[in-house]
């Protein structure tokens, strides 16, 4: 192809011509989006800074194999482990259990304009938009005291962050469900299928890799929930596993908040400590929805 | 059916077809009710607050809870003034939403405008990070490091101690923002891509197309998303018991310990009060205020956005 | 007409444009205003071997097309045929697409679009845009006419004033307007908006005005006026449009570009290509390719 020209003379002029007041201030404009941009990741590098700088020295073996002790040194989060492990399994399977229940019901079953499914969708939302510190205050009248009187137990916790964290994995078992392609359903319908039978065996497997994404990150919100579990005993003086539902516990959160209200500069450093403990629970449990989202992606 | 040739009752369910189909209405019923436990919650978080706030309010009066700026409710003798905790509740919240709104918008309109593809990748899964650190290490990361180097070194009319709600409403501030984030995107990518290329096909820059055209397009959505951060930060407990001490000053100097609504309810928890006494059904008497002012604020923030999609579909 | 142009830079380009009978004699066009003279100084826009790629994925090839002064130019044919990326090239909105690669050349005046000299936002200022759907910004009816003038230039209240009732007017829209400047421009109706839209546009006082499939989202009655508003404007602003409608081709342009789709030897999706660029008259009346002869019998699309 031949080098092209214009078949015209040159008679215009497309140089830039804003003025220098509008490229400063939209100069200024960035540098402001930058800004705070900025602020999300120092906030994110200062804070595991501050908090690797604190507790680097308690990440020992005896930090989490040791109860707690009235000495630093000797300081454990052995039982807040456990309790945590108790606590948050206990809760994700029974809200697992509720948050798949209903969404089924909503998604697959109930009229998607009846009252009932209007009346439940709302709630969820305004259940989503209660703070956690009302759960607790829930907990603490009927659960802990007063109809049910289970004190301060395991039992009682997995129940109140069974409350807290429905909405977060009902909106996600939903989001699952309407995922799944209606022609997956319509070809279970067309070979006779049941309603039963074409939600267990078509559309449950397909949304499996959502919905267990969707309860990882609800299971991963109540192990980092302190507020409810504040008012529910959980920052009682704890020296032993839990052996059943009945049992005293404490959890991850609150000997981290405990630890970090003392005056006394180790114990921080235990504090400081549990919460790089909490954090890689975290960080693992997010590591495995993003493997199965990956996996489900490759499937397809 | 239609034709007289198919009989009736070659059409009809099978015996094993019809108890199935008993089975599936039984397990459709169970369902249903599993469904609806979620809303016994809510009534259960109304009964449980409405009840002992009644007890509460024969005890004291909304006079004296409303018109007293004294809370001592757990000393002897106790003031039940709610004017100190109503004060540092606002304080922090504001305190919070200066730095979450602004921060999350600008944040918004760098993802979605100026950052290309790698960065966008990139910064995503730093904010969904900083969104799942636990409150109570945000309580930690407070007086550790907003505390000190922060707020002390930014406030210069009075001293910053230990504690302060200016401590307190940086951090829950920078706790909201990646929420605050994900809501205005959201919002803003509702705001119809022609809109955004009519801007451009004006000769406009991307300044001018953020703030000319896709903000006011995303408005009721991103005023939408300031409500639901305000009723987040009013209701956050461990970061303000943490980094806020627990006075309940009646003050309005954020460089001053304070006490929130919510943090007055954990800190209360903290001590065993006796089931039936005063201080005991204090918690549930602000919780119950607590309740009220963020329930009304959700729902403002969904009344908002149901507006909002009537303007675009 | 050779005689006008020998004294202009010709070149193999221009040769290839009167091939593909984009350069088109004064005989030909007698109906047209143009034919009094249509000499190169007579061009405003003009592509050259012009081709868009999303991804690896060729879109549109070898376009040449001149766009002339004080006449409409219509680019019609089969949806997928490129044309709505073609009139996206003329003033540099294929730059959204993170994806969009635009290879030959747009010129302007002479200047093109791509090259270095060129700034974009100077660009789309120039050249301005009508899209399918009307695009009011949610703000008062003013404020949209305004919008294009505030962010290019500070003009005064007064000059605000003048400039919007100005551009209002021109697009016809002024009388029904005039006593509710302040109201949302979502409270107008759909062939309203579109002619706010035009408003808008003319505001920043474009050389070019491109019309992406304009009258797509209208009913009969506000395409009528959105027509008659373009033959209105056109020795004003020289229109170019992209339109699905061939009737609509033939009642408004004076010059037709008929696109079509063909599939590539080694491609799996069409790609667009320029079939025949001539007046509007003789590709209704007599296409010399039998393929816009087809298309414009109903034989295919």
């Amino acid at each position: 192809m031949s080098s092209v020209v214009s078949a015209q003379p040159v008679v215009a002029d497309l140089h830039d011509t804003t003025s220098r007041a509008r490229k400063g201030l939209d100069k200024l404009f960035l540098g402001g989006l930058w800004m705070f941009t900025l602020v999300a990741i120092i906030t994110l590098v200062t804070l595991v800074g501050t908090t690797l700088l604190k507790g680097y020295s308690r990440l020992n073996w005896s930090l989490v194999a040791n109860f707690p002790s009235p000495f630093p040194g000797d300081a454990g989060i052995q039982a807040a482990i456990f309790g945590s492990v108790w606590v948050v399994v206990t809760s994700g399977l029974i809200s697992l259990f509720i948050a798949m229940s209903t969404a089924i019901y909503l998604e697959e079953f109930a009229d998607q304009r009846s009252r009932l499914n209007k009346l439940i969708t709302i709630n969820i939302q305004t259940l989503a938009g209660v703070p956690s510190i009302v759960f607790g205050i829930l907990g603490l009248a009927f659960i802990a005291r007063g109809w049910l009187g289970w004190g301060f137990t395991v039992g009682t916790a997995s129940a109140v962050l069974t409350m807290m964290v429905l909405p977060v994995m009902i909106v996600s078992a939903r989001e699952a469900l309407k995922a799944v392609p209606s022609s997956l359903r319509e070809g279970a319908f067309a070979l006779g299928a049941t309603r039963w039978q074409t939600i267990v065996k078509q559309v449950l497997p397909s949304a499996i890799p959502g919905i267990a994404t969707g309860s990882i990150l609800g299971v991963s919100r109540a192990l980092g929930e302190s507020a409810p579990l504040i008012l529910l005993g959980a920052l009682a003086y704890v020296s032993s596993n839990p052996t059943g539902f009945a049992s005293d516990y404490t959890v991850l959160p609150l000997v981290i908040l405990k630890y970090t209200q003392e005056a006394q500069e180790e114990f921080q450093a235990v504090g400081a400590a549990a919460i790089i403990v909490l954090l890689m629970l975290l960080v693992a449990l997010n590591m495995i929805a993003i493997i199965i989202r990956d996996k489900s992606r490759k499937s397809w | 059916m239609s034709t007289a040739s198919v009989s009736v009752g070659e059409l009809q369910p099978s015996g094993r077809k019809l108890r199935q189909q008993r089975s599936e209405r039984i397990i459709q019923f169970l369902l249903m009710i599993v469904a609806t436990s979620g809303v016994l919650i809510t009534f259960g978080v109304v009964f449980a607050l409405v009840r002992p706030s009644v007890d509460f309010f024969r005890a004291i009066s909304i006079g004296e809870f409303f018109g007293s700026t004294a809370w001592f409710p757990l000393y002897e003798p106790p003031d039940f003034g709610v004017w100190p905790l109503i004060v540092g509740t606002f304080s922090v919240m504001l305190l919070a939403v200066i730095i979450a709104v602004p921060g999350g918008l600008a944040i918004a309109f760098y993802l979605s405008q100026y950052a290309s593809d790698r960065v966008r990748r990139k910064l995503k899964p730093l904010l969904e990070i900083l969104a799942g650190v636990p409150t109570v290490v945000f309580g930690f990361f407070a007086i550790n490091f907003v505390g000190p180097n922060v707020a002390a070194k930014i406030w210069v009319f009075s001293d910053v101690g230990f504690y302060s709600a200016l401590s307190a409403g940086i951090t829950v501030g920078l706790m909201i923002m990646p929420m605050m984030t994900t809501l205005a995107e959201d919002a803003m990518a509702a705001v119809p891509r022609s809109l955004i290329e009519g801007s451009y096909a004006l000769g406009a820059t991307k300044r001018e197309t953020c703030t000319g055209v896709i903000f006011p397009a995303a408005l009721s959505g991103i005023i939408a998303a300031g409500v639901i951060a305000m009723s987040r930060a009013i209701g956050e407990t461990t970061i303000v018991l943490l980094a806020a001490g627990s006075t309940a000053n009646f003050s309005f100097d954020i460089g001053q310990p304070m006490q929130t609504m919510s943090s007055f309810i954990g800190f209360a928890g903290l001590g065993d009060q006796p089931t039936g006494s005063t201080g005991y059904q204090t918690i549930f008497a602000v919780g119950l205020l607590l309740f009220v002012i963020t329930f009304f604020l959700n729902m403002l923030s969904r009344r908002i956005v149901s507006k909002f999609r009537e303007v675009y579909e | 007409m050779v005689e006008d142009m020998s004294n202009a830079t010709i070149s193999e380009t221009t040769a290839r444009l009167r091939q593909s009978g984009s350069v088109v004699s004064v005989s030909l066009s007698s109906d047209s205003h143009s034919a009094a003279d249509n000499s190169q100084n007579d061009l405003i826009m003009q592509s050259v071997d012009l081709q868009v790629h999303y991804g690896d994925f060729l879109a549109v090839r070898d376009v040449n097309l001149a766009i002339h002064k004080g006449e409409i130019t219509a680019l019609i044919g089969p949806s997928g045929c490129g044309k709505s990326t073609i009139i996206r090239c003329f003033n540099r909105m294929n730059d959204l697409i993170p994806t969009a690669k635009v290879g030959g050349k747009v010129f302007y005046k002479g200047i093109d679009l791509y090259g270095p000299e060129a700034n974009a936002g100077e660009v789309r200022r120039r050249i301005g845009m009508v899209f399918q759907k009307p695009n009011p910004f949610p703000k008062s009816i003013y404020d949209n006419v305004a919008f294009g003038p505030r962010v290019n230039g500070k003009p005064t209240k007064a000059e605000t004033d003048e400039l919007v009732e100005r551009s209002l007017k021109r697009a016809a829209l002024w009388e029904e307007v005039k006593d509710r400047l302040k109201q949302s421009a979502f409270s107008l109706s759909g062939g309203q908006q579109q002619r706010l839209c035009i408003a808008r546009a003319l505001a920043v006082n474009p050389d070019v005005l491109l019309m992406d499939e304009p009258c797509s989202a209208l009913d009969p009655i506000a395409t009528a006026r959105i027509e008659d508003l373009m033959a209105e404007i056109k020795s004003d602003y020289p229109i170019v449009i992209v339109t699905h409608n061939m009737q609509q081709a033939a009642r408004v342009s004076d010059r037709t570009a008929f696109f079509n789709t063909e599939i590539g030897a080694n491609a799996t999706r069409p790609t667009g290509v320029l079939v025949e660029y001539d007046t509007t008259r003789n590709i209704f009346a007599n296409p010399t390719d039998t393929r816009t002869e087809q298309y414009i019998s109903g034989r295919m699309g």
